[in-house]
């Protein structure tokens, strides 16, 4: 049953054919079951391989398939084939299932919209394209599927086309995720001509064998991943086009945040992880860019004022925590607030949501208030998901997968003390964020009359995650709690265990654990203080001004959008403004001259058939003529 | 066997002068059929009998009938020349030649070598072994060409004869 | 051998229908000029393989005799359109693809 593995990519490609097609000439409804059940027969499919992968586990820890060669040349073999170990069924298993869910609210949330069909067949293929990024047996194959992620993420980002400033938002994650594109694809060229293959396991394999630590190829190839994985994953200094990205209709956003898209920069890390380990220097290069990614978005989340803008930067600040875990070597640590937050995401996206639909495409937080009683459902799975997100300790994942991260940065030798304090500062910023929403959206008066609770295909796939949001923490708890390691033991398969500083013991982690609980109440008691109708700031905070030049640049996220405005994109207009008239004369001589010549050369053509005869006889003369010399 | 070469050349060269120098397309036709029979008989001294004999057979016969064909076809422009076309001196030329010709060939049947033939028969085999071995594809575009020379050839004639009927 | 005085007349041949392909207006002669050359080509061919002993040289015959006919065929088709349209048979009558 193993064998059905080409089903799980294949199957949503069917979907978007059959959607881009038939669309057209399809009812709603046979438009939503084709988009929901191709993805969720490729959930099935997931479970069925699992099952059978999880058969013979422990013993064969990977299994390979190879559907047809796509390019065979002499000295060069890449084929469309699978690979499937640990790392890549949980990541399967996260796209299908959780993807599943964001489809078959959407099936309600755009019920309305025109392009039906155009959003489901968009989504089918960024979920094929997803599937084949995790699945590839070689880097060719990963980058098909890296770059299918980043065409419908422009095609859905863009997706009311009608509105220009949402074009260019589309353009804006294309061209920013571009750059990273750039890079990745150099440094797979390199890979391929040091070790004249593709092939993921070969490549690191042979480059474990063939590059000493530290070697220069081996930074330069990583530093190279690193670019690419940072744009994608929306990281410092790439991570720009994240919250622009909003102007997609919110399914996608949840799609984009929790499944697919962020999450392929730390897969590939993960992925690649032989190639970083010969790279310490970059390494400690993704944990601090991790972490600062992870301040900047966290204290940006803090200040703003639309609520699909406010998770955009908690999801950059999360990713940054991966980043984080990848940078001191906590791959599995990485992996499973990965998981984690592709629950809560999901769930947040899907909880918002559900209050823009209800408030007629109201965004701004400013304008909403008192949702609690109106919306219990949505306000119950939006409380899950804030909690789990600042980490509300004990009962939801967050808390697990967060404090696992922050345990192997305390404890991990690549690390520093300050780093962790950095992240445990996040942590306590997170709360601070999340809470704001809470308070800000579900409690007060009622400032936007809400329509009601939505219906019950948006309300499933809510309670659904929120009850992942709660138990997927439980995969794994520390030595101090439960110590349960069911995730790190089966990721220990596809990933290298963690390694910790020498005499580290369950008292330090203890203590370690108490601060985490602490920064994270802390935030969530900062953000009650400030936030909550009628606790003792609000008052002072309620209309809270925003012409404050330092609210203005964090509002902005720190000025990176007005930074690269400077820095590249009006220099490069001036640029192709200022020499118009010299680039293009040359152009114009260029079409002058190719006209006079057809102009002297169609002379030539007489019509006479004499004459063409006369030249070929001339031509063969002069040809018999060279050869003679 | 060497003279007969060269007398074969002479009339062959002489043919082909006129056929470039002539006036009327008929005189032309005729000579060039004198010349083409003259090069046959070149073939058939080079040992090239299968040869020779296509190129009276389709060249002498079918292609140059063709061209009668066509001249006759073209009437209206041709036939105020009818008159002097027909005059008796026409057919001197080509006839003297053709004489010439006959006379070769008598003498080549009455020298009695008949070497050539039985030297034939083998030959033949090697032309058609080759001619489907290695040549294969070379019979296969010979096909290719032949189909549309037949096609274009069928459209070009039904276009004229459907606007002769004045549609 | 002959090879070599065939070569000469081949030779002869195809300048005598170059000349006349070049010289003659009326469309025919242009015609029959080609046969010519396209004869000449054939007797090159011919002398070639009397000359090696080969067959490959009568086969190349057999694909000038192919091409001839098909150019034959399509050609004279052509003139009678020609004369049909113009009412003439004059090859520089026919430019009407002048550039």
């Amino acid at each position: 049953m193993i064998s059905l593995l080409w089903l799980i990519p294949v199957l949503p490609l069917t979907g978007f054919l059959l959607l881009a097609f038939f669309g057209g000439r399809l009812s709603r409804w046979q438009i939503a079951s084709v988009g929901c059940g191709s993805v969720g027969t490729a959930a099935v499919t997931t479970a069925i391989v699992a099952a059978d992968f999880f058969r013979t586990f422990p013993d064969q820890e990977s299994y390979h398939q190879t559907l047809w060669n796509w390019i065979d040349t002499s000295g060069m073999t890449v084929g469309i084939s699978w690979y499937l170990d640990a790392l890549s069924l949980l990541m399967v298993a996260v796209i299908t299932g959780v993807g599943f869910l964001i489809h078959v609210y959407s099936a309600e949330y755009m019920a309305h919209d025109d392009g039906y069909a155009r959003f489901f067949a968009y989504m089918n293929l960024f979920v094929s394209a997803m599937l084949t990024l995790v699945l590839a047996d070689n880097l060719l194959l990963l980058y098909l599927g890296w770059e299918g992620v980043g065409l419908c993420s422009y095609l859905l980002i863009g997706f009311w086309y009608r509105e220009p400033e949402y074009g260019t938002a589309a353009q804006k994650a294309f061209i920013v995720t571009r750059i990273g594109d750039t890079a990745f694809a150099i440094g797979l060229f390199i890979l391929f001509t040091q070790f004249a293959s593709l092939s993921i396991q070969q490549v690191q394999s042979r480059a474990v064998e063939a590059w000493p630590v530290g070697s220069n190829l081996a930074m330069i190839v990583a530093v190279l991943f690193l670019i690419g994985a940072v744009g994608k994953s929306a990281q410092l200094p790439l991570q720009v086009w994240l919250p622009d990205a909003m102007a997609g209709p919110t399914p996608v956003s949840a799609l984009i945040h929790a499944a697919t898209m962020v999450t392929a920069g730390v897969y590939l890390i993960a992925r690649m992880h032989h190639l970083f380990a010969l790279a310490p220097m970059v390494q400690e290069v993704i944990a601090v860019l991790g972490l600062v990614t992870l301040l900047l978005a966290a204290s940006s989340a803090v200040v703003q004022t639309d609520i699909k803008r406010v998770l955009a930067y908690s999801t950059m600040s999360q990713i940054g925590y991966m980043f984080l875990a990848l940078g001191v070597g906590a791959w599995s640590a990485a992996l499973f607030h990965f998981l984690t937050h592709s629950c809560f995401k999901a769930l947040l996206f899907l909880a918002a949501g559900s209050v823009i639909h209800s408030l007629h495409h109201e965004q701004d937080i400013f304008k909403m208030g008192g949702l609690r009683r109106h919306l219990p459902w949505t306000f119950w799975t939006f409380l899950i998901g804030a909690a789990a997100m600042s980490g509300v300790p004990l009962i939801t994942s967050g808390f697990y997968s967060k404090d696992w991260i922050l345990w192997s940065v305390w404890s991990s030798p690549i690390s520093h003390r300050w780093i962790w304090f950095g992240a445990l500062f996040g942590a306590m910023l997170t709360g601070l964020y999340s809470f704001r929403l809470i308070f800000r959206v579900f409690f007060g008066e009622v400032r936007t009359q809400p329509a009601g609770e939505p219906g019950l295909a948006m309300r499933g796939p809510l309670v659904v995650l929120a009850f992942l949001a709660l138990t997927v923490g439980f995969l794994e708890m520390p030595h101090t709690l439960g110590n349960v390691t069911v995730f790190s033991d089966y990721l220990s398969h596809a990933l290298p265990t963690t390694e910790l500083l020498p005499g580290i013991d369950e008292s330090s982690e203890a203590r370690e654990q108490l601060a985490v609980t602490v920064a994270a109440l802390l935030g969530i008691g900062l953000a009650a203080l400030l936030f909550l109708p009628g606790s003792l700031f609000t008052s002072r905070w309620a209309d809270q001004s925003t012409d404050h030049p330092s609210m203005t640049l964090l509002q902005g996220g720190w000025g990176f959008d007005r930074l690269y405005d400077r820095l590249f994109v009006r220099p490069w207009f001036t640029l192709t403004r200022y020499p118009h008239d010299m680039l293009d004369r040359g152009y114009e001589w260029l079409a002058v001259c190719g006209k006079s010549c057809h102009g002297w050369m169609s002379y030539t053509q007489t019509g006479h058939v004499r004459w063409y005869a006369a030249t070929i006889a001339v031509g063969t003369l002069m040809l018999l003529g060279l050869f003679a010399m | 066997m060497e003279i007969l070469f060269y007398i074969a050349a002479a009339v062959s060269f002489l043919a082909t002068v006129r056929v470039i120098t002539h006036v009327h397309p008929v005189h032309a036709l005729l000579y060039l059929v004198v010349a083409l029979i003259a090069l046959a008989l070149i073939f058939y001294l080079l040992g090239a009998q299968f040869a020779a004999a296509l190129e009276i057979i389709i060249y002498g016969g079918a292609i140059m009938v063709l061209f009668i064909f066509v001249v006759m076809l073209l009437g209206p422009l041709a036939v105020e020349q009818e008159r002097t076309w027909m005059t008796p001196h026409a057919w001197v030329g080509p006839s003297i030649l053709a004489l010439v010709l006959l006379g070769e060939v008598g003498y080549l049947i009455a020298a009695g070598d008949h070497t050539g033939s039985v030297i034939a028969e083998t030959r033949q085999k090697g032309i058609s072994i080759a001619l489907y071995g290695p040549y294969i594809i070379g019979v296969e575009l010979a096909s290719m060409l032949l189909l549309p020379g037949l096609i274009g050839a069928y459209h070009l004639g039904r276009r004229l004869s459907r606007e002769g009927r004045g549609c | 051998m002959l090879s070599t005085p065939a070569l000469v007349l081949a030779i002869m041949l195809f300048a005598l229908g170059l000349i006349g392909l070049l010289s003659r207006r009326n469309i025919l002669y242009m015609l029959l000029s080609l046969e010519i050359m396209l004869n000449a080509a054939a007797l090159a061919f011919i002398a070639g393989g009397a000359r090696w002993g080969q067959v490959d040289g009568e086969i190349m015959f057999l694909f000038i005799l192919t091409l001839a006919a098909a150019e034959v065929s399509v050609a004279l088709g052509i003139v009678l359109q020609l004369s049909h349209r113009f009412r003439t048979l004059d090859a520089d009558a026919f430019c009407e693809l002048r550039g």
